[in-house]
């Protein structure tokens, strides 16, 4: 599945308003960065010409692994724990047992880079306005039947056009591009997450940030690391049922919210995005109990977005999900006392801005990934001074 | 390849692939499944590796009594046609020892050319050319000779192609150049989905086989096989049973492996799958092993399968004829 011919292989948008035609124009909050198409193109002037990379080259062990008798491993990196027999791959797809070893095969193997709004993530309380440096490898540890891009996290690296962009390249390459930010993003991190903690690391070095954007399907001690390393985490909450998890993302909803849990824990930022699909997750039960267990497990200041839903993948037979059901789900999650209740994919709704919980004045306007003005105060509200919850500060 | 709605099939597609089906399994309701089991305790004779000649003598009548006709050649001709692009989907990932022997693919490819097909028109085809190569075979892309080659080479298409629970992209060799496919896997255990036998082998034709393993690969290996370019392109099932293995798979694993010294061929991939797996269960027995239900990987995507319409697992509609 050769998808990405030469360097164009690289600049992939990323998700569903690119695709529904909705980009939206660059931050214009102060002097933030942005970048033209073709700066980025030099910026990339890597030998990635579009030519498969050898396989040594994004090959290493993989940290978080169980060795097992005749040449088997049993991978401890996310809940499935895949026990694999030599020469086979686990349900990602990506990390493979050879001779009772276990590797990681896309340790620097990038099949997607961007550069993009934080907001796009989205995360809405980290760096507003800034750019994230985002890159993706192929794989993925679930199956979500409306994901939106499939063709990379559904596939095996081998399948996919990809670029070797070191750890230490790839915080280069943020620097550079005046990215604050690091996003690993698009397919799911936990898979290449050798290859996150190792950038995160570089970034940090060089004064660069790193989120994480995942489904959250992760076992504890990688996710301990994870967190020592990045600045922030955002988790889909997929829906709020078993039910939902087995059918249409063959994962477990218990490991992610355990996973939240843990990462409220850890101190590291964390904001939730719940993308209402019609029919299968947006009931009025299903937003009531999710506002109630975050208020109860994290409180009430993790910001949580719902997403609208395009039909994709697996999941073309639905419709888009319909503003009102978005502002419904809003709606009922404010009267259950969560401060930071955000509806996305919807440019130009008022409930894309932050709004301070305490004086209702705008804090942080934005229309689609564009914050139009920010009006905050080393973290507090200009206008009363309540202190918003997040990283806004680089 | 796309069938709408995404969540199944339409009436007129699960109609059509339904005919293709019955067509391809030979299921008529009243008929029995054939599955035909050629055996020869003489095929390795210093007790190594299996003597090429009684390869092809065992092979002769497997083919002979499955298809009929007064001579193989007559069989061959049966089952395929002069001008087909013939696909042998063999079964490498494991390596040597535990993939499909390509003393039984020189055999083939040699009634194959005498029943008309010529070299041009030979595919012998699995996921990856190193895999291909690990098993014992030479890849080799030149078109006027018989041709050897992965999907990570051929390529897959960009359409997905859906059908219940699976939703994959189509390995280019099965859609764009076979015209019939000669399913060739071999009788094995398999250490998640109980046992890899026919139709688990065409996971080899799709670009995501890992994301089918849970819940002991079903319904997801029946769903599979439901998508129409594997309907409607495998046309039989020959089992490399030279060597089996009942437990360790699908690695090789010697020491649960044994000279089973023999072949299967069917074209109804369910009745032939029931029978492997039956022929595993008895050999565990033997050795006083667990059953696959007791090991908790009883392939029960077999009965999915049934019912799918793919064949049949009820074992007094199969006829077993050994050879």
């Amino acid at each position: 599945m050769s998808r990405f011919v030469g360097q164009d292989a690289i600049l992939r948008a990323d998700c569903q308003s690119a695709r529904a035609g909705r980009v939206t124009n660059p931050p214009q909050v102060g002097n933030l960065p942005h970048m033209r198409r073709r700066l980025f193109l030099q910026a990339l002037a890597l030998p990635c010409l579009g030519a498969v990379e050898s396989d040594a080259r994004f090959t290493v062990e993989a940290r978080f692994y169980d060795k097992l008798p005749y040449k088997k491993i049993k991978c401890k990196l996310c809940p499935r724990e895949c026990v694999i027999d030599d020469r086979e791959r686990g349900y990602c797809g990506v990390r493979e047992n050879r001779g009772g070893t276990y590797y990681s095969l896309v340790h620097s193997r990038v099949c997607a880079a961007h550069v993009d709004p934080i907001e796009k993530k989205p995360l809405f309380h980290f760096l507003p306005g800034s750019m994230a440096f985002s890159v993706a490898t192929a794989g993925c540890n679930v199956n979500c039947k409306m994901c939106q891009n499939w063709d990379i996290s559904q596939s095996r690296p081998e399948q996919v056009t990809s670029t070797f962009i070191s750890p230490q390249n790839l915080a280069d390459l943020a620097g550079r591009n005046q990215c604050p930010s690091i996003a690993y993003t698009y397919s799911e991190p936990v898979v290449f997450c050798e290859y996150v903690l190792d950038s995160a690391e570089a970034g940090r070095a060089a004064g660069v940030k790193s989120v994480v954007i995942s489904g959250g399907y992760v076992q504890e001690e990688p996710l301990k690391q994870l967190c020592r390393r990045v600045d922030a985490i955002k988790i889909d909450v997929k829906a709020f049922t078993d039910k939902f998890y087995k059918e249409i993302v063959n994962g477990d909803l218990k490991a992610v919210l355990n996973t939240l849990v843990a990462i409220r824990k850890s101190g590291v930022w964390n904001e939730v995005v719940y993308l209402v699909i019609p029919t299968l997750n947006d009931s009025d039960d299903e937003f009531r109990g999710l506002a109630r267990w975050m208020k109860a497990e994290l409180g009430p200041d993790v910001p949580l977005h719902f997403s609208q839903f395009h039909p994709e993948y697996l999941l073309k037979n639905l419709p888009v999900t319909p503003v009102p059901t978005l502002e419904r789900a809003k709606a009922i999650c404010d009267a259950e006392g969560l401060h930071y209740v955000y509806i996305g994919n919807v440019p130009g709704h008022p409930a894309e801005s932050t709004w301070c919980p305490k004086c209702r004045r705008v804090v942080v306007e934005r229309a689609g990934f564009t914050v139009r003005a920010l009006h905050l105060d080393k973290g507090k509200c200009r206008f009363c001074h309540q202190a918003i919850p997040g990283v806004w500060e680089g | 390849m796309r069938i709408e709605p995404q969540y199944g099939a339409t009436r007129r597609g699960f109609v059509r692939a339904g005919l293709a089906g019955a067509l391809a399994a030979g299921a008529a309701p009243a008929e029995k499944s054939k599955v035909v089991i050629a055996r020869d305790p003489a095929l390795r004779a210093g007790g190594g590796a299996p003597d090429s000649g009684r390869v092809l003598k065992m092979l002769d009548r497997a083919m002979q009594s499955f298809w009929g006709g007064d001579s193989p050649l007559d069989a061959w001709k049966k089952a395929v046609r002069p001008g087909e692009v013939v696909g042998l989907k063999v079964n490498c990932l494991s390596g040597k020892g535990a993939a499909t022997s390509p003393v039984l693919v020189e055999a083939i490819c040699e009634r194959l050319q005498q029943a008309g097909i010529p070299q041009k028109d030979i595919v012998i085809w699995d996921r990856l050319n190193s895999d291909l190569e690990s098993a014992g075979y030479r890849v080799a892309s030149r078109t006027d000779r018989i041709r050897c080659i992965g999907n990570d080479a051929a390529g897959y298409g960009t359409e997905l192609a859906v059908y219940g629970s699976a939703g994959s992209l189509l390995s280019n060799t099965l859609t764009r150049t076979c015209d019939a496919v000669i399913n060739l896997p071999v009788l094995k255990d398999h250490g998640i989905a109980g046992v890899t036998l026919a139709l688990k082998n065409l996971f080899g034709a799709i670009h995501n086989p890992n994301k089918y393993h849970t819940n002991v690969g079903d319904p997801y290996v029946a769903d599979v096989n439901m998508l129409p370019p594997i309907r409607q392109k495998v046309r039989f099932t020959i089992c490399d049973a030279l060597t089996a293995q009942y437990e360790g798979g699908p690695s090789y694993m010697p020491q649960w492996s044994w000279p089973y010294n023999g072949l299967m061929v069917a074209r109804d991939p369910v009745a032939m799958d029931y029978t492997g797996w039956q022929i595993l269960e008895r050999k565990r027995a033997e050795k006083g092993m667990k059953t696959f239900r007791e090991m908790k990987r009883e392939p029960v995507y077999i009965a999915t399968a049934a019912g799918h319409g793919l064949g049949t697992n009820d074992p007094k509609r199969i006829d077993v004829v050994e050879v």
